[in-house]
């Protein structure tokens, strides 16, 4: 590493001139901040200014830059520079768009300023470009496991895009649920008509593809690694291990359907002819456009009633509380399958919504045109017998009613394959060790069988499946590099599973094309810093490795914490997790913080000049910050902003060392947490929450008020709320008076 | 910057709101050279003038932030704002697209330190507010608006107005002699994401929409929750600023109907469920929403939301394709007619306020720059053969939501990238 050479540059565009003393930030930077190349400009951003810095990069050997000028959220086309250390001093949206343009206000308005700069300053001088992480694997076979209508789609699509494949599937042909359909939902117009399923076509193209290697009447026993260099044993039934290297992996393992002896009140598994949708299509492909016979005696059927949520959306708690989505149009499908081959069949389909979005709606009034017949109704019993009679309130003539029929069909729902539920026992495994993750194993197997400390499996959301908890962000599963798609990861139909499959491949590509570059998964995707820890100062108080929210970090042998460098998101919770601060990134650590809390200027305790240390979530809090500037909502002077990459991140050093230097209020802005979290990084926040309520410990050892430090969540919305917490923990101040840990 | 842009290797993503910046970022992280093209002067489409999504009611510029650091992060993608498609030609691997790039009258000097709007006087519609506000014809279009740019709106051109804002720039940023350009692009994919449009609510008669002031639509009401909205964040009604605490939600309107759009727009039911939430939000337990239904498509998971909104006393639900609507012109009341089907049971009900979950059309025909793409009967693109490499996301190919919009975005980027490593003959 090259010595430092700090540049920094003092903008005097969009008023800050005007407003500010620029020739004193100069001398700041460079007799406090160590610059040893200050200059100022009228326009920093335009090209003349920023061929300007530049040349300093090109001729004085500038490497170390600060920009002291707008936020960071702004103009970063301009200044953004190759290989160079930037920090942005916000005298704009963080200053002067915050504060009163008065002359009483000018003092506390460049002491702000200055203090930006020194902090600017401060920072950059810890901060290093970072370099790819050197153990990133290269390997850029994508394993799908799962051959269902999903996983199929997914090795089609991804061997297209020219990426080799490895496909398992446990059971002996490929194909899953679909290829055991009769026909399938249409996904085209004029969606009046079940169509082909298309399996056939796809196992052949799949058997023909070079590109794609199949094994069947396999699972995955193990799983290590991480992306660009998973390591997998694939055991076959017949016995025999294979051991394979891949680079990313899709999670493709679908679903069954709930089983229908659970509603014996609804004839399951007390008549042969109460069938489940799966059983239907089992009589249809059997009759194959003829007519459809019931199980018990060979009858044709003449006629049938579909029982819709059958135990879903279930309030009891008995059964599955979720909608499984396709079930509508699966029963409209079916009850076409009978009046597809005889007219005169009378098929009645009994729901309290019909759910058929989109295009659904016009295969429902082909099912109308055809004589289905749809009832508003909730079914109570269905009587087995010769005749089985369905009982059910109708809904729209709010009367009792029974219907008689051959064969009814009850639409089960969706129940997912998505292994071993990590969190089962009750949160995170513990400190102890693997004991609660393993207490957490019910009857359930493990589709993955990751070696990762965390478990076996990838969190799930809710209801089993393992959805992503993001709404923009749907394929972001709390595992690098491993993807979900289809049933598994939400209950849907075949078409949404095909374009589930399609887009779960691109996230797996990329994510082995990134960790071949040794860059970070979203959401700082592209980010090339990654933590790294000094193993003599580490303690394995395993905190780290229990807290990071994406199972990154393992144990090794001597029970050191074990960085996968590729599944790390970059969030920073474990430095903030880390009693004794080991970890760090090259351009994030407890120093480049550290040492902005440092080289704050607290003025003396009769100065009347409190100093509120804010640490915010550079997602949320940080940028609603911005957008009051820009609305031009003004918040204490005394305040000095710093963002942080998440408030996971926050060592509670950062806040001892402010308090014993003097601040006299800390506010911690971060995301939402609890169920409904909005923390980028799942549990960050959470964490931070968790640590901060500790430490009134802490400020009661230094006899200082606990209303000094505030936790809060903060949306990015919150643009007159932010400033407004600010203010409250200034008007706080002045109501106990300043610290008296001044110097 | 309207250099070489792009060539046979690089995709185009047509539409810059939620899906086009997903499949956009998505092949780009793939280390693809995108270029994303969007009408408007800003990013973030129709999301971004959502106060909050469901079910987790958060707030969509969450996700834009993250998109627009991804976006400034990556330099393999490129943006051009105020650009639209008027024609493409050619085949897979080898399109030629001319795209029309609309004045900003704005450079890149701009900081957006704000001067030209405050020197500017004459105010035009706002649009993100769907017209229910005014700004200043210098403006940025919203907080987050990316590129972080000002725009002069072109009805001052030629006016002392413009004159004055080109007055009040320091920075030479304003150019008033901008002039159209029209771009030719060579690309070897194309993503089309130019998701969808309200329908308009005006011609569905019986509501009323053009004559009675208290029926709004459900993108409108959305507006009305930000603090820098319209009604700087309450729920007030349009006629007499009265809050609106007794709402009425009319599902289907337009949808699921053959004089109108003969789909279900998806969307809808999770919509109405989640104001009736911003109505409990802003009153408490004063608050009353009514929502008059076909069938509620709360689906999977969504199931849970559906429940909890049911569950709470101050939300009622008809099961009745409202009739029509009439004004009680003293109070400003709009009344509803129409039969609760469960049970039969002739209504009017007054309301304070009454919002029509309008449904979804494609916001653009593809057919009329690209002939040969395939599309349904309501002009949503069907995935096929006869496409070629253009490959519809979002809410171009269906009623989308956000969740699934951004699969399909992803999926698209895919089948880009597809045709692209067959272009450039990359072996992995």
């Amino acid at each position: 590493m090259a010595d430092i050479k700090i540049g920094a540059y003092v903008c005097k565009g969009c008023g800050l001139g005007e407003r500010l003393n620029t020739a004193q930030l100069m001398t700041v930077a460079q007799r406090e901040g160590k610059a040893q190349v200050v200059r100022e400009h009228e326009f920093l951003c335009n090209s003349a200014g920023v061929a300007m810095i530049r040349q300093d990069i090109e001729n004085e050997g500038v490497n170390h830059v600060v920009i002291a000028a707008c936020s960071r959220r702004a103009k970063t086309d301009a200044f953004g520079f190759e290989n160079v250390a930037v920090s942005r001093a916000n005298l704009r949206e963080g200053v002067i768009w915050v504060q009163p343009d008065t002359e009483e206000a000018k003092e506390i308005t460049q002491e702000m300023a200055a203090d930006y700069v020194r902090m600017g300053c401060a920072e950059v001088a810890k901060m290093q470009t970072p370099v790819a992480n050197p153990t990133h694997g290269n390997n850029k076979r994508i394993l799908i496991v799962g051959g269902g209508i999903s996983g199929m789609t997914s090795a089609i699509e991804a061997s297209k895009a020219g990426y080799d494949v490895l496909l398992v599937e446990k059971s002996g042909v490929l194909g899953g649920w679909v290829g055991k359909l009769y026909r399938r939902i249409p996904s085209h117009e004029p969606f009046a008509d079940p169509m082909e399923t298309g399996v056939p076509g796809l196992i052949k193209q799949i058997e023909s593809d070079k590109r794609i290697k199949v094994y069947l009447n396999s699972t995955i026993s193990r799983t290590s690694g991480a992306p660009g260099q998973f390591s997998v044993d694939i055991s076959m039934e017949s016995g025999g291990t294979t051991t394979e290297n891949i680079g990313a992996v899709i999670m493709a393992s679908g679903f069954e359907p709930y089983d229908l002896k659970k509603l014996p009140e609804l004839g399951g598994g007390k008549s042969p002819d109460v069938v489940d949708q799966a059983g239907l299509e089992q009589l249809a492909r059997a009759a194959n456009g003829a007519a459809i016979k019931r199980p018990s005696d060979g009858k044709e059927v003449k006629s049938v009633v579909f029982v819709q949520c059958a135990g879903q959306r279930d309030e009891s708690g008995k059964h599955l509380a979720y909608c499984s989505g396709h079930c509508c149009n699966t029963s409209i499908k079916q009850a076409m399958y009978f009046k597809d081959s005889n007219p005169n069949v009378d098929a009645v389909v009994v729901y309290t919504d019909l759910r058929t979005p989109g295009n659904g709606e016009d295969f429902y009034r082909s099912a109308q045109r055809k004589g289905v017949i749809f009832t508003k109704g909730k079914v109570s019993e269905v009587v087995p017998g010769a005749a089985l009679q369905v009982k059910f309130k109708d809904l729209i003539l709010n009367d009792d009613a029974v219907a008689n029929a051959d064969l009814v069909v009850l639409a089960t729902g969706m129940v997912a394959n998505s292994g071993v539920d990590i969190d089962a026992a009750g949160g995170a495994p513990n400190v102890e060790g693997q004991a609660q993750a393993e207490a957490g194993v019910g009857k359930q197997v493990s589709v993955l069988n990751l070696t990762y400390r965390q478990g076996k499996d990838l969190p799930l959301l809710k209801n089993g499946f393992n959805d992503s908890h993001f709404i923009c962000f749907p394929y972001e599963t709390r595992r690098t590099g491993i993807y979900s798609c289809g049933p598994v990861r939400r209950p849907m139909d075949a078409q949404q599973a095909i374009e589930d499959a399609t887009g779960a491949a691109l996230k797996a590509i990329q994510a082995a094309e990134n960790a071949a570059l040794g860059r970070a998964a979203h959401p700082r995707s592209g980010d090339l810093s990654y933590p790294t820890f000094r193993r003599e100062g580490c303690t394995q108080c395993k905190r780290c490795t229990v807290e990071c929210p994406f199972g990154a970090i393992d144990e090794d042998e001597e029970r050191y914490p074990q960085f996968n460098e590729s599944r790390c998101r970059r969030c920073g919770t474990c430095m903030g997790a880390c009693p004794v601060r080991v970890i760090s990134f090259e351009n994030y650590s407890v120093d480049t913080v550290g040492y902005q809390v440092k080289a704050v200027d607290v003025p003396d305790q009769f100065s009347e000049k409190p100093r509120i240390l804010v640490l915010a979530c550079e997602n949320d809090a940080y940028p609603a910050l911005d957008m009051a500037a820009m609305n031009r909502i003004q918040y204490s002077a005394f305040a000095r902003v710093v963002p942080v990459r998440c408030l996971g991140s926050v060592n509670t050093i950062w806040i001892n060392d402010a308090l014993t230097a003097g601040y006299d209020g800390v506010v911690l802005m971060g995301c939402q947490k609890g169920e409904n979290y909005q923390c980028h990084f799942v549990r960050g926040s959470e964490m931070a929450h968790y640590r901060m309520s500790k430490i009134d410990d802490t400020l009661k050892g230094m006899s200082l008020e606990v209303e000094r430090v505030r936790t809060c969540e903060v949306a990015i919305t919150d643009i007159q709320r932010a400033p407004k917490i600010i203010n409250e923990m200034a008007e706080t101040i002045q109501k106990i008076g300043l610290s008296p840990m001044k110097f | 910057m309207a250099g070489a842009v792009a060539t046979n290797e690089t995709i185009l993503v047509v539409g810059g709101g939620i899906s086009g910046m997903t499949a956009a970022l998505e092949a780009a992280e793939c280390g693809k050279d995108v270029v994303l093209v969007e009408k408007n002067p800003s990013l973030g489409g129709r999301v971004s003038q959502l106060y909050k999504y469901f079910p987790k009611l958060c707030h969509p510029t969450c996700g834009m932030e993250i998109n627009l650091r991804r976006i400034k992060a990556n330099k393999r993608l490129r943006v051009f704002t105020l650009a639209q498609v008027d024609k493409v030609e050619g085949g897979p691997g080898d399109y030629a697209v001319t795209v029309r790039l609309r004045p900003r009258y704005v450079n890149e000097n701009c900081t957006a330190c704000g001067a030209c709007a405050d020197a500017v006087g004459a105010e035009i519609d706002n649009p993100f507010n769907y017209g229910l506000s005014k700004m200043k014809a210098a403006y940025l279009p919203f907080s987050m608006a990316y590129p972080q740019r000002y725009v002069i709106d072109p009805s001052i051109i030629g006016t002392p107005e413009a004159e004055k804002a080109k007055a009040a720039c320091k920075y030479d940023a304003i150019d008033l002699g901008m002039k159209e350009q029209i771009l030719t692009l060579k690309v070897g994919a194309i993503v089309w994401a130019t998701g969808w449009r309200p329908y308009d609510a005006a011609k569905i008669q019986p509501y009323g929409y053009d004559r009675y002031d208290n029926v709004i639509t459900s993108v409108e009401f959305e507006r009305m929750m930000d603090p820098f909205g319209p009604t700087a964040g309450k729920l007030l009604r349009p006629s007499d600023g009265k809050e609106a605490k007794n709402v009425a939600f009319i599902q289907c309107a337009g949808s699921r109907d053959r004089n109108h759009l003969k789909h279900c727009s998806r969307i809808c039911c999770m919509a109405s469920l989640k104001q009736s939430t911003y109505v409990n939000e802003q009153f408490g337990d004063q608050a009353q929403s009514t929502i008059y239904y076909i069938d509620i498509r709360a689906i999977d998971r969504l199931e849970d939301f559906y429940q909890k909104v049911r569950a709470n006393p101050t939300v009622k639900f008809v099961k009745s394709k409202v009739a029509n609507i009439t004004e009680d012109r003293t109070s400003g009341d709009v009344v509803l007619h129409g039969v609760d089907t469960e049970g039969y049971h002739r209504y009017d009900n007054r309301h304070d306020l009454c919002v029509l979950a309008v449904g979804m059309e494609p916001s653009v025909d593809v057919r009329s720059v690209a002939p040969g793409v395939h599309a349904d009967a309501s002009g949503f693109i069907e995935a096929d053969v006869a496409n070629g490499a253009i490959f519809g996301a979002g809410c171009s190919t269906n009623a989308l939501d956000v969740n699934r919009a951004v699969q399909s975005a992803t999926a698209a980027a895919l089948r880009a990238i597809q045709v692209i490593n067959k272009v450039s003959g990359a072996e992995v």
